[in-house]
């Protein structure tokens, strides 16, 4: 039986792996492909990569980096970044990748997300959305590496995409994202029941339980950031991941 | 090796999953080359109909009739791949290759009490499948990447090399002499897809 899948969401800045609290202090933890070689060790289910300047630099995803990643790379493998024009989705597709992760261009231009499902199917789009409290506590949709507020909520924003032809919402909240203290649960839940795709969970997981708690409140596949790249809440450098053991104990 | 290129996306994993064992494979959609080669595998992502246009308008499918039907020469399809070579598809109007019979249908829960999301998208395993060279040392453990809406239903128990569990048991695997398929993305699992791809290449040649 299908059992929930858990992936690592990993950061590239300049061609380097980092790592981001609430979206900021990007800190170095190594080389992309090294830790690809990893992780198909530890047999993760997924892999996702999203370049967090390629979209506020406007400069093209980094096609040649992204190449060896996927050669090393013998699982499904996501990429987001950058990506603003169907020849972008479709060069990653050629080198190999499983789908492509939009963000910033989806919000500009909804259509990208349907001319990308014509041609590679919805399963292929997933679309990247950062959500952001506002002082009064309402949630909020960022863009641009989470540094633009919109005026949209989630649950509405999320809703319309589906519309477009998303096959797959990774809804990263940017008040929990590398806290490593749990997942916003409210959050999750709201935009699970505003979709009937797939939700992947990201941002805060700091513990195994969070992932247990991540699908209870209505994710379909949780991704993990701190939880791949540090050891423990001390932040000592150790590409890692929960056993398939692990998993099938928590998810059961 | 040759892995037919009929311009429906997505090759560049199976490329570099047989490098990484070990097997030359190349990409060609040229018939000469087609011709020649003395494995093929048929991969595919996208809509039935739009698949098997791509094929027919690639001029290929003659050859490909000659080469896996007189010639006998091991075919597997992958996902899309593996649908084609059925007689058609609730997805679209075209008829496939037609080398298996049966037709292939959208997953269907209405009669489930269990009402999964549709596409059937991550690992799953295969349930006992049938011992077969394409799965020479197979484990129960053994899982694989699935992403797909539709499935295949054979005319023929024979053909069923091995069936999945979503929602109900599916066929995941499919043969008939010297042509397999599977509806799964070995090139996307693992060691576990290496071991089949490696297999694959190992099944002798007539």
């Amino acid at each position: 039986m299908l059992r929930t899948r858990v992936m690592p969401c990993l950061l590239l800045e300049n061609g380097s792996l980092v790592k981001t609290t609430n979206f900021k202090n990007p800190t170095y933890i190594g080389d992309p492909i090294n830790s690809v070689k990893i992780y198909n060790e530890l047999e993760v289910d997924e892999l996702i990569f999203l370049d967090i300047k390629a979209s506020t630099n406007n400069t093209p995803p980094p096609f040649k980096i992204i190449q060896e990643i996927a050669s090393e790379c013998f699982m499904p493998f996501s990429y987001g970044g950058g990506i603003q024009t169907l020849d972008d989705a479709k060069r990653l597709f050629d080198i190999g990748l499983e789908k492509v992760s939009l963000n910033t261009a989806a919000y500009y231009n909804p259509k990208l997300i349907t001319q990308i499902a014509n041609i590679y199917g919805t399963q292929s789009v997933i679309i990247s959305v950062d959500v952001k409290k506002t002082l009064f506590g309402h949630y909020r949709v960022h863009i641009n590496d989470g540094k633009k507020k919109t005026k949209h909520t989630p649950f509405n924003y999320v809703k319309k995409l589906e519309e477009y032809g998303a096959g797959e919402i990774l809804l990263n909240s940017i008040d929990k994202e590398g806290l490593m203290d749990g997942f916003d649960l409210n959050l999750i839940q709201e935009i699970s029941d505003a979709i009937s795709i797939p939700l992947v969970a990201l941002g805060g997981a700091g513990e195994i339980e969070d992932i247990k708690k991540a699908k209870k409140a209505g994710a379909s596949a949780i991704a993990l950031g701190s939880m791949a790249v540090y050891q423990n809440r001390n932040r000592g450098i150790l590409i890692n991941f929960p056993t398939q053991d692990e998993l099938k104990k928590i998810l059961k | 090796m040759l892995i037919i290129d009929y311009g429906v996306g997505n090759i560049g994993s199976i490329i570099n999953m047989f490098k990484k064992i070990g097997v030359e494979a190349s990409l060609s959609s040229s018939k000469d080359e087609i011709l020649a080669a003395d494995k093929l595998l048929l991969p595919g992502v996208g809509s039935f109909d739009k698949g098997i246009q791509n094929l027919k308008s690639s001029g290929l499918i003659e050859i490909l009739n000659k080469k896996v039907i007189e010639d006998k020469t091991p075919i597997l399809g992958i996902c899309l791949g593996m649908q084609l070579l059925m007689d058609s598809s609730e997805e679209g109007h075209e008829q496939g290759l037609g080398w298996i019979k049966g037709q292939v249908k959208k997953f269907d829960f209405l009669e489930n009490e269990e009402k999964l999301k549709v596409p059937h998208m991550g690992w799953n395993v295969l349930l006992s499948p049938q011992k077969n060279d394409l799965f020479k040392d197979f484990k129960d453990e053994d899982r694989f990447y699935f992403s797909h809406s539709y499935h295949a239903v054979c005319e023929n128990d024979d053909n069923i090399l091995a069936q999945t569990k979503y929602g109900y048991n599916f066929t995941s695997s499919i043969y008939k002499n010297n042509i397999f398929g599977v509806q799964f993305h070995p090139e996307k699992s693992h060691k576990y897809g290496m071991k089949l791809l490696k297999n694959f290449s190992e099944i002798p040649t007539c």
